[in-house]
């Protein structure tokens, strides 16, 4: 025979045999197919979701920095003097600057429709200067109002571009009026900025009507560089450094690009690998499918080997099986994951709800390459599940299996547990491993190889776990019967067992820590939201003369102000924020859920007190100094960390007093108030606004503590609204897993029913007998589950989230879910035993016995 | 009887075959099979015939001795080999019959050639003239589970000589069948067998079955010897 011939003999065989098991059994590889695609669609949907949001991202980030070659910006919102714009612009290498004012803010006066306002940016520019770095941000001649080109930059003239222009609702020519920094103005829209039709929202006054009109006299926030012909760029950047003030830092796109992406990084990390977990239960479930198909199949394989196909035929047709049931299902994958992003950006935005990028909806942005990836993994996933079961048809000796009933013989389920102990000590060390650039890649490892460990030793878990039944000598035949099938066959209890474990530990991993985190989180609002009522101002805030007369407002206890600020610690990092509060230096725990051990602050030292996360992130321990970026950068001393959930990229607490001295700002934009008994919140609320100015009053925002509450675990619930879908899902594949799994092993089983039914066992027993079977191995699946669930879960609270999110948590552990697991698990077990029983059972006894396969 | 053949399609020398354990089945085993030669294997229960078989398909190997089959020695063959050399040379009659019931009678009688490289409209339209001679005119669409034991054991007679093998290994092709259909089917396979000029050893319990053979052999720890021989 040629090795054409050879070819064509393996496609014709491979063809008509592959064929004729999925006519027979079509369910079975559905499901298979499905869970491959489960874990494809939800790996590439988050996939895309997160290149959609980060391409939207970069690009607002382009548009307002517009083409300058590098930039200046502020640490805060305070920004720093406009006298560094005059050092800059004479500084080497620099052929031209341009001043920026760099306002949040948003159209029209009042409260905004939504806590998040309008997303617009204004800024404030010079024009002559605006044209020579950034002339994208000058309205040009196309898009002025016909009226009056030349008065483009007329102190009442705003250009837009063309999202604010829709989003402001009016046309050119008309008046609009922009709120920023508490205070609101009147403008008439002269020009377009040649932005093209992105989705950033970008208003442009000049410079000097900005800083009149929004208070902010002599600051600026930004100054954008152009590059001297021939200046190197680095060279340029560290002179820069040298004459900055500490308020101010060199940005350029990559510091850039790095803040943008280290802000999401840990949650798209995780979210990816959460999808990838779906993909390795999908794993298991092909392996389970495939093992037991191997099974049922022996005797035909040992025909074909008989008839003369080669060991590695065999292998060949079972890979096969794996590569189409992986293509089919990662293809369906594909499809379902671009549903999935699409309609998941239309709903919940580009941060899955988690309240990372706010403002437009990002357009799907299609990667062919991620689609080929993704397909590559669902086929990897698929050809990894039936690797071993391929090896075990290839094993087979034909002339043994010719002879076999039909059950597969019993490994030594000592090499099992060496195995699985293996792996899982593997899975213990990875967890003691630090994250790799910020992300928890040996956590995820150390979760894999628990799964793996826990999967490699259920032969040897289940004969444990049977053990002491086995060893009770259970009265009665059916449950005799069950356990000792169960007991004489701990490999086909594994690997029915192996989807089960597989779904469970991920379930009850991802639940302990759902749990535990939603816990600490509950606890800390408590700690976190004193008093009876907050309210806050969105810019701008209260002199100290308003804080006097609101403190003094009737109804009122007592009132505690505070203010939170952005502060750039590093240009690679996210702003942190800087919450201005009273915390008394010797009792820091009466103001914040202090965690750890505190410092005794040394004489005349300026304390501070920094989040678990500002401290992961930036390595800061108690006792440590920190010069922090603020007007003279002041060192502080670090006296103790507290727990935030809420500031991610970190925070640092400061007394009131202490902030007052250091940079003389006295306004605040937040309190927390303490109501007398019987007094409503509603009229504190007026009584509030009629102690300050109406303008200010129409912009103050008020919500009860409880209410915030309730609000927070709702946001917190929302933003795992995506973990809890992943885990429903891993629920449905798992359970689907299970039938098919029983089904496969309750059909595969028509001939022992038979000869139990000629012995004199009725149909009934046997019906029984399935049902404590699927119940026997659904408690074991349950107990190896939640073992290795809690186990999983250890590593998600203390390696995982503080490495990828910088916060700790103490453990819960949610007893109604796995009380409903249990149940639920046992039961569909139990059911899916006896409906498989019952087809089974539907053919003739007789021939049962007497039939071949 | 016909006299022993000048070069035989089978030969069997000092054979010796030990089970786990050490007990020897059977040492210094003799036998030559010649073309169109249908010789009878029987025994007690355990006594090693279906070993034997398994030794002359390559799916086991003898602890010493030699096989040939039509000239080519198995123990110069690899696991490969001894499979090209069962795809080409050998077919299979069982006991409990093994067809495949997920594929059509055609399909399965087409299994060997298809094997072989034939195509499979090829192979298909060989397989259902073969189930013609062996009795299954216009059956060939037709699904495994639609059959009688007796009408299974033609499909497989069928699928064992549709490639034409030199030899044809026959264990127990009865052992599931009533007497009046065991007769027809020995009858089928004699009357096959030797059309096609192959030789073959025929597994069997049965002095029934054994009678259609040109030579009766009884196995013994001893090897080989005449089944009248006590």
């Amino acid at each position: 025979m040629t090795p054409a011939e050879g070819r064509r003999f393996s496609a014709t065989a491979l063809a008509w045999m592959m064929l004729g098991e999925w006519r027979a059994h079509p369910g079975r590889v559905v499901v298979a197919a499905l869970a491959v695609a489960v874990g494809v669609a939800l790996g590439f949907a988050v996939h895309l979701i997160n290149g959609s949001a980060q391409a939207e991202l970069s690009r607002a980030m382009r548009t307002i920095n517009a083409e300058a070659d590098l930039a200046v910006r502020a640490s805060t919102p305070l920004g720093f003097d406009e006298a560094l714009y005059a050092t800059l612009a004479r500084a080497p290498g620099i052929a031209a600057a341009s001043p920026v004012v760099e306002l949040p803010a948003r159209f029209g006066a009042g409260l905004p429709k939504s806590f998040q306002g309008s997303g617009l940016s204004l800024l404030g520019l010079d024009p002559l200067r605006a044209g020579e770095v950034t002339p994208s941000l000058v309205a040009t001649a196309a898009g002025l109002a016909a009226s009056a080109p030349e008065r483009v930059f007329d102190a009442d003239v705003v250009s837009l571009s063309p999202a604010a222009l829709t989003a402001s609702g009016a046309k050119l020519g008309q008046r609009v009026i922009i709120t920023a920094g508490g205070r609101s103005a009147t403008f008439r829209v002269g020009g377009i900025l040649p932005l093209g039709d992105g989705a950033q929202q970008i208003a442009v006054i000049d410079i000097a009507a900005a800083q009149w009109a929004f208070g902010c006299l002599g600051r600026l926030q930004r100054i954008d560089l152009t590059l001297a012909p021939g200046a190197a760029s680095p060279r340029v950047e560290a002179d820069l450094r040298k004459r900055l003030p500490a308020e101010a830092q060199v940005v350029t796109d990559s510091t850039q690009a790095r803040r943008g992406d280290n802000l999401t990084l840990a949650y798209r990390v995780n979210l990816q690998m959460l999808a990838l977990v779906a993909l390795l239960t999908g794993a298991f479930l092909v392996y389970s499918a495939q093992s037991l198909s191997v099974a049922r199949r022996r005797p035909q394989f040992a025909l074909l080997r008989v008839l003369g196909l080669e060991r590695r035929g065999l292998l060949a047709q079972v890979l096969a099986e794996g590569v189409v049931v992986g293509g089919t299902g990662a293809l369906l994958g594909l499809g379902l994951g671009l549903g999935l992003a699409a309609a998941t950006l239309r709903i919940l935005g580009g941060d899955l709800g988690s309240g990372f990028f706010q403002g437009a909806t990002p357009d799907l942005v299609v990667e062919p390459l991620a689609a080929l990836v993704f397909f590559a993994l669902g086929l990897a996933a698929a050809l990894l599940g039936s690797v071993l079961p391929a090896l075990e048809a290839g094993r087979a000796r034909p002339g043994i299996a010719l002879k076999d009933l039909g059950d597969p013989g019993e490994g030594d389920t000592r090499r099992s547990a060496l195995w699985g102990l293996g792996l899982l000590a593997a899975g213990a060390l990875a967890a003691l491993a630090p994250a790799v650039y910020g992300v928890s890649l040996f956590g995820y490892l150390s979760i894999g190889l628990l799964l793996a460990g826990g999967v490699a030793a259920m032969p040897w878990l289940a004969r444990t776990l049977l053990a002491p039944l086995q060893r009770a000598a259970p009265r009665g035949v059916v449950l005799e019967l069950a356990l000792s099938r169960l007991w004489g066959a701990p490999s086909q209890a594994a690997v029915a067992l192996c989807g089960i474990v597989a779904s469970v530990s991920l379930m009850a991993a991802m639940g302990v820590m759902v749990t535990s985190l939603r816990g600490s989180v509950d606890d800390w609002l408590g700690d976190i939201l004193p008093g009876d009522m907050l309210f806050r101002v969105e810019s701008g805030g209260f002199d100290p003369d308003q804080q006097a007369r609101i403190a003094a407002a009737p109804g009122i206890t007592g009132v505690l102000f505070q203010k939170s600020l952005p502060m750039q610690l590093s240009p690679d990092h996210p702003p942190a924020m800087l919450v201005v509060r009273r915390v008394a230096a010797g009792a820091p725990v009466d103001a914040l859920p202090i965690i750890g051990r505190t410092a005794q602050v040394p004489a005349g030292a300026t304390p501070v007190w920094i989040s678990e996360p500002a401290s992961r992130l930036y390595g800061i321990a108690v006792g440590e100094r920190l010069t922090l970026p603020l007007p003279r950068a002041p060192e502080v001393f670090v006296a103790g960390v507290w727990r935030d959930y809420a500031r991610q990229a970190g925070a640092i607490a400061m007394d009131d007093a202490d902030y007052a001295k250091l940079t003389g700002d006295r306004m605040r934009n937040e309190a927390s108030v303490t109501l007398q008994p019987g007094v409503r919140p509603r009229a504190a609320a007026r009584a509030i606004r009629a102690a300050v100015p109406a303008e200010l009053a129409a912009q103050v925002q008020f919500v009860e503590t409880s209410q915030m509450r309730a609000i927070a675990l709702r946001v917190f619930d929302s933003s795992f609204a995506l973990t809890y879908a992943l885990e429903a899902i891993a629920i449905a594949v798992g359970l689907a897993g299970v039938a098919a799994t029983m089904s496969a092993q309750t059909l595969a089983r028509t001939k022992e029913f038979g000869m139990l039914r000629h012995v004199g066992v009725l149909r009934r027993q046997i019906i029984a007998m399935l049902a404590c079977e699927g119940a026997a191995l659904g408690a074991v699946g349950l107990v190896a589950g939640l073992g290795l669930g809690l186990a999983m879960s250890q590593v998600l609270i203390h390696v995982v989230n503080p490495q990828s999110f910088h916060w700790t948590m103490e453990t819960r552990i949610p007893l109604g879910l796995f009380a409903s697991l249990a149940a639920g698990l046992i039961g569909a077990c139990a059911l899916t035993a006896v409906l498989s029983g019952r087809r089974a059972l539907s053919a003739d006894a007789v021939r049962a016995v007497r039939e071949d396969w | 009887m016909r006299g022993p053949p000048t070069s035989p399609m089978l030969a069997l020398t000092g054979l010796r075959k030990t089970v786990p354990g050490g007990r020897v089945l059977f040492e210094a085993l003799d036998l030559e099979v010649a073309p169109d030669e249908i010789v009878a294997v029987m025994g007690e229960s355990g006594v090693g015939k279906s070993t034997l078989l398994n030794l002359v398909a390559g799916l086991d190997e003898a602890d010493s001795g030699r096989i040939a089959i039509a000239g080519q020695p198995l123990e110069a063959l690899d696991d490969d080999g001894r499979t090209r050399l069962r795809r080409d040379k050998i077919g299979f009659v069982f006991q409990a019959f093994h067809i495949l019931p997920h594929l059509s009678l055609a399909q399965n009688v087409a299994l060997p050639l298809v094997l072989q490289g034939a195509g499979g409209a090829v192979g298909v339209e060989r397989a259902t003239a073969m189930l013609d001679a062996v009795g299954l005119a216009g059956r060939a669409a037709a699904r495994p589970s639609q059959l009688s034991g007796g009408e299974l054991q033609r499909v497989a007679l069928a699928r064992a000589l549709v490639h034409r093998p030199a030899l044809v290994l026959a264990d127990e092709p009865t052992g599931n069948l009533d007497p009046e259909t065991a007769d027809r089917i020995l009858h089928l396979f004699a009357q096959q067998v030797r059309g096609s000029g192959a030789a073959a050893i025929l597994v069997t319990h049965s002095e029934r079955a054994a009678a259609v053979a040109d030579r009766r052999l009884r196995l013994t720890s001893a090897g080989l010897v005449p089944h009248d021989a006590r």
